[in-house]
């Protein structure tokens, strides 16, 4: 470190902002540290919003990554309700949306990705509402209940989750997917049906093919789904999961290198050696998968990331290549996912669907590249050290559930 | 408030005052305690936040559900006394646990 500490501004306080400033003290990093975040509250955790939070399981203090008091005790200036406005790559220096200024010796972007809002007439009506935030996750909260039909648009998992906390708390569900079937982008077919039926055996209707044209409205408020065949689909409410998209003008507009996110290498550095971008805003190269660049919507990514850029900023050696994975729970089953099925030739189910409890498996040859694992803990954990340890696997004996993991992979 | 002491590998210890019904998870996250990576937040999804429980207070955190055994089975360097710390609620009755950290989480 050169004699006068840096000062790192953290552009944004999601969960791979939060993470960042708390792992950078962790590493002794002991120069000034600002954390700069769009939302009212100090960083937390944001899976629970669709599930537990949901639920009435959690509180706002479990949900917090930290204590607020932890910040000031740190030495981390946290800036809620602010957001940067631009960057001047230059003079290192950052413009607020509260009118201040502040530069940078190192700016971490951090700005996390925003859901997409649908192109249609009525998406601004009362009751049609989105996830992402703990304020959107209230506001959900409180027009479900009892009796209420909510219409989820888009039939991922965020709206899977949702639908599922839906039922529990008494409403009805009717999930509107545009594709032939659920999480047509993110899973396989069986794994598809799989959960359709699960849900389908909870109550839960879904209408497949289904456009959304527009929204049907009474004093300004929601009251119906159109869909592109003429009908209309009487709701009190309307959750739209249709995806996200980075939020990546800010560094678009400083002359930073993007590609559907902001580049990085594997330091988690931009095309400018002074600024870093990690979580769902970051474009990067993966090595398990030959370094190919692509974006990632979760929290272990954000993490990675986060150890990434702090080990880079503090001259620490770079945290050990990852598998990545997610996992979603919806009732009481929990998915558990390593890895991503590029190049797969080979699909293989261990187990019995109907059970409840199966794994599958993506092989490229003999090489193990994904697997979706339901209430199988095994198959995850043994799956992802396969995945990342490129160990070749014989899938006679992968598809054989009297053989177990530990043999698989011995 | 409960106490806690968290030993890490290289015998660093921190004692800290956790809230009950906080997981000891919980305890060592917001406190920043190094070591306990916890990267689904405590959804018994990853297993890294593994402790081993100093054998005075084994019997008093509980049994493992079939998934924190499930899941701890493929952890590094298990023993018997390993648990999830995001699956030890803490309670008036384990006040004063003590809990080791193992060298990594993967």
């Amino acid at each position: 470190m050169s004699e006068k500490p840096s000062h790192i501004v953290i552009i944004g306080a999601g969960h791979a902002g939060g993470t960042a400033a708390a792992l950078l003290r962790q590493y002794d990093f002991q120069g000034p540290i600002t954390l700069i975040g769009e939302e009212p509250i100090p960083p937390y955790q944001r899976p629970p919003l669709s599930k537990a939070w949901l639920k009435g399981e959690a509180d706002a203090d479990s949900l917090a990554l930290k204590p607020l008091e932890f910040y000031a005790e740190n030495g981390i200036d946290f800036r809620p309700n602010v957001q940067v406005t631009a960057i001047d790559r230059q003079a290192k220096g950052l413009t607020l949306s509260d009118g201040g200024s502040l530069s940078y010796d190192i700016a971490i972007l951090a700005t996390g990705a925003r859901p997409i809002r649908l192109p249609i007439p009525g998406a601004d009506l009362d009751g049609v509402l989105e996830l992402r935030t703990a304020a959107d996750a209230e506001a959900l909260k409180a027009a479900l209940g009892p009796g209420k039909t909510v219409a989820v648009v888009g039939g991922g998992y965020i709206g899977l989750e949702a639908a599922a906390s839906a039922r529990s708390l008494g409403a009805n569900v009717i999930i509107l997917e545009r594709e032939a079937r659920i999480l047509a982008r993110v899973a396989c077919e069986t794994l598809s049906t799989f959960f359709q039926t699960y849900h389908e055996a909870r109550g839960v209707q879904f209408e497949l093919g289904a456009s959304a044209t527009g929204f049907a409205g009474k004093d300004g408020k929601v009251t119906g789904v159109t869909l592109a065949d003429g009908r209309t689909l009487a709701c009190d409410l309307v959750l739209v999961g249709v995806g996200v998209a980075p939020n990546e003008e800010l560094a678009k507009a400083a002359g930073l290198e993007c590609a559907r996110g902001v580049v990085v290498n594997l330091e988690a550095r931009t095309s400018d050696p002074s600024i870093f971008a990690i979580g769902d805003v970051a474009q990067r190269p993966m090595p398990i998968y030959e370094n190919r660049m692509f974006r990632m919507e979760s929290v272990p990514n954000a993490l990675e990331q986060a150890k990434q850029a702090a080990c880079a900023i503090t001259g620490r050696p770079a945290p050990a290549g990852e598998t990545p994975w997610q996992w979603s729970d919806q009732y009481d089953l929990k998915l558990q996912i390593a890895g991503y099925p590029f190049d797969a030739d080979q699909i293989l189910v261990r187990g019995d669907p109907t059970s409840n409890k199966f794994a599958i498996f993506h092989l490229k040859g003999d090489q193990l590249q994904s697997v979706e694992a339901i209430n199988s803990p095994p198959e995850f954990m043994m799956g992802r050290q396969l995945i990342g340890n490129r160990k070749p696997v014989n899938a006679s004996r992968l598809a054989d559930t009297s053989i177990s993991m530990k043999e698989v992979a011995a | 408030m409960a106490k806690i002491t968290y030993i890490e590998h290289n015998g660093a210890e921190h004692v800290l005052d956790v809230k009950t019904g906080l997981t000891v998870m919980e305890g060592a996250v917001k406190n920043n305690v190094p070591g306990i990576d916890a990267d689904c937040g405590g959804a018994c999804a990853c297993a890294t936040c593994h402790v081993y429980v100093d054998d005075a207070w084994l019997a008093k955190t509980g049994d493992k559900s079939a998934m924190e055994e499930s899941m701890l089975d493929f952890a590094e360097n298990v023993e018997p006394n390993s648990r999830l710390a995001c699956q030890i609620k803490m309670t008036d009755a384990l006040d004063g646990l003590v809990v080791r950290l193992p060298e990594s989480q993967h």
